[in-house]
């Protein structure tokens, strides 16, 4: 790992929250990345966020903030990337 | 976070026992965990072995996508999708081999531990949203299993070691097939006292408890467990303290239920010498040996539903006759009261669709019983002449179930006067005398016991539905179960109208229901006045033990006392512990 990790805020924006569909698109994203990936609610656990168990385990509703953690050799990227991803996510159907 | 933690979970005892063993998950499909731990050497080849499984379950969730996408649309496959990246959810992984490494558990009971971990507190989440996706972890963990089984799993018919099952239900023919040999015990989260598991547990006389409400989330094939079929509690994971008061609990047990063996050959009579009749309660002829074994004084509810379940076709006269001589040739000269057809219009071969009956919106207040059978005479005639033909080989009386008004009755003994004149001109031998009785389980016929007394030559009241139609309460709903009891004052009240009923015109009265095989009931209905009990075989012994424990003149003053009493809780309360004083173990 290269020092500290890169960070950053987002906001649930999807009106079912960080549901199973959301979850499977986001961990079949972060997996494209060599980076290690960590999610967690303020104060809350750091939890490994290319595991969707964890993610269901952190049943992050709507407007929820999480903090979103990347390190690796493309953490730069894959911050980009994820961040967007969550912020804007929403499911189209139901 | 993985220890395992002691958990008591509460359900209905059906059959009595402490049994202490390794739990076997039985779930709809059958899998089960084989074997808990596996030697340290073998932990690699146990996390080689995980990783191939996960490897192909993976890949055949994979293949049920594209096939489900191709089908009807990637919206639907979706869910797959989701499966596959649980399967490899490096977390779960990460997990499952932590337990092989450090517990040396075997991959199966691994994987079963994390995933039912992980539903467990999906479960807790509040939000309904996640709290559902528990079903598809189940999903998952049997996804895996099978991968890891393969051909491996085995059904419940051919277990090597003994094991207490635990299911969410077991089906009759599950049930039926059980080996008592292996299964010493079993736990159900669904199901009633009556349902048919229940009774089937009895009859093969396997521990067991029902209707325990979701507990499968708590619990992994190869868990300790324990069954208290006495008082109806499973524990998960007993801490030491609580095996070994079981451990304690069960010599106990045992050694009390030889001594009741050891009552066999003593009558059923009081400390002041009242004799009280003790029956058993049967389904299938084979329980007949069960009766005897513990010195039944006769059959006094001989259920015939089986006859007639599990079938395309009615039976005939035929198997009838066979089926009661079957008994009759087992009980030799002891009384067997035949109970007719007590069934609903849905349960049986003829009536389906005959009369559109099937989709009656409230069964139990609708076409069943001897109302249906008054409206299929066919068919009642059938099982009145066999019993009538029976009669000339043994003491067999006759019982209309379910009867709710006078009009009934005559109109059921008519046509039995008619099936006899019948067999008369065929010149075929029955006893002209065949005793003719009534259950009183509506409350409607309690409430004219004295016009119907005149009319047969016994009563026998049917406590389960006597008091579920009483307080309008279904007992296997658990929304409304605590108003079943059969302490409640209403209940109390019709019996005692019962018996003076009985005693004004000089018949018998016997109880069949539950009621009467629970131990903390026998005082009072001996005070009651009642003289006639029939209940499951097993229970024969412990309410002998009551009987022969206590005097009528104590039983008066209990029954006097309970009478007065505002509440089913007052009643129950009193009944307890009057009977703890009696027989303190059987109250436990």
């Amino acid at each position: 790992m290269n020092g500290t990790p890169l960070r950053t805020t987002v906001v649930i924006s999807n009106p079912q929250g960080l549901h199973m569909r959301p979850i499977t698109a986001f961990v079949e994203r972060a997996g494209k990345f060599r980076s290690a990936v960590y999610l967690s609610k303020q104060e809350g656990q750091r939890i490994n966020a290319k595991s969707p168990l964890a993610l269901l385990g952190l049943a992050a509703e709507q407007g929820t903030e999480l903090i979103l953690e990347v390190s690796g050799p493309d953490e730069q990227k894959a911050l980009e990337a994820l961040a967007e991803f969550l912020a804007s996510y929403k499911t189209d159907e139901d | 976070m993985l220890s395992n933690h002691m958990d008591i979970k509460r359900g209905i005892p059906v059959a009595p026992g402490v049994v202490i063993g390794p739990a076997l998950v039985v779930d709809t499909e059958g899998y089960r965990i084989p074997q808990k731990f596996v030697d340290r050497k073998r932990r690699e080849a146990e996390i080689e072995r995980l990783g191939q499984a996960l490897k192909s379950a993976a890949r055949e969730v994979r293949a049920t996508q594209e096939a489900i996408n191709a089908k009807i649309g990637e919206k639907y496959g979706a869910i797959f999708a989701a499966h596959a990246l649980l399967i490899e959810d490096p977390e779960l992984v990460r997990e499952i081999e932590e337990l092989i490494r450090g517990k040396n558990h075997a991959a199966e009971y691994a994987v079963s531990r994390v995933m039912r971990r992980h539903a467990k507190a999906l479960e807790g989440l509040d939000s309904g949203q996640f709290s559902a996706r528990s079903a598809d972890l189940f999903d998952i963990e049997k996804a895996i299993l099978r991968n890891l089984l393969g051909s491996r799993s085995e059904p419940l018919q051919h277990l090597k070691h003994p094991v207490v099952v635990l299911a969410h239900d077991l089906s009759p023919s599950e049930t039926a097939t059980l080996d008592p040999q292996m299964v010493h015990a079993f736990a159900t989260e669904a199901g009633g006292r009556t349902s048919h598991t229940a009774i089937m547990a009895g009859v093969l006389e396997i521990p067991a408890v029902v209707g325990l409400g979701r507990f499968l989330t708590d619990v992994s094939g190869g868990d300790e467990v324990i069954v208290d079929g006495n008082r109806g509690v499973l524990i998960l994971n007993p801490d030491d303290e609580t095996r070994e008061h079981y451990e304690k609990v069960r010599k106990r047990f045992r050694s009390f239920e030889k001594k009741l063996v050891a009552l066999r050959d003593l009558p059923a009579e009081t400390k002041d010498r009242v004799r009280v009749v003790l029956m058993g309660n049967i389904e299938f002829p084979q329980e007949i040996k069960h009766c005897l074994e513990r010195g039944a004084d006769g059959v006094g509810l001989y259920r015939t539903e089986f006859l007639y379940l599990n079938r395309t076709t009615d039976p005939t006269e035929a198997e009838h006759v066979d089926a009661y001589l079957t008994v009759l040739r087992t009980l030799g000269p002891k009384p067997v009261v035949i109970r007719t057809l007590d069934l609903g219009a849905d349960k049986f071969a003829s009536a389906q669709g005959a009369w559109g009956v099937a989709d009656e919106r409230n069964p139990f207040l609708g076409l069943r019983s001897v109302r249906l059978c008054l409206r299929n005479l066919a068919l009642f005639k059938t099982q009145m002449r066999a019993i009538l033909r029976a009669s000339a080989f043994g003491d067999v009386r006759i019982m209309f179930p379910m009867v709710s008004t006078l009009l009934e009755l005559r109109q059921c003994k008519m046509i039995l006067a008619e099936v006899k004149e019948d067999l008369e001109d065929e010149g075929i031998p029955f006893n002209r005398k065949l005793p003719v009785g009534t259950m009183i389980e509506v409350p409607s016929a309690a409430l004219i016991a004295d016009q119907l007394a005149r009319e047969v030559s016994f009563f026998s009241i049917g406590t389960n539905d006597l008091i579920q139609y009483t307080l309008a309460a279904d007992r296997t709903n658990e929304a409304v179960s605590s108003l079943y009891s059969p302490g409640d004052p209403a209940v109390l009240r019709l019996l005692e109208m019962v018996v003076r009923a009985g005693r004004d015109h000089n018949i018998e009265v016997s109880v069949c229901g539950e009621m009467s095989g629970e131990p903390m009931y026998t005082v009072l209905l001996i005070g009651l006045g009642l003289r006639q009990l029939s209940v499951t075989p097993h229970n024969i012994p412990e309410i002998k033990k009551i009987v022969r424990s206590v005097s009528v003149t104590e039983a008066d003053k209990v029954a006097r006392e309970a009478m007065e009493m505002e509440t089913g809780r007052d009643v129950n309360n009193y009944l307890r512990e009057i009977t703890r004083r009696i027989l303190p173990e059987v109250v436990g």
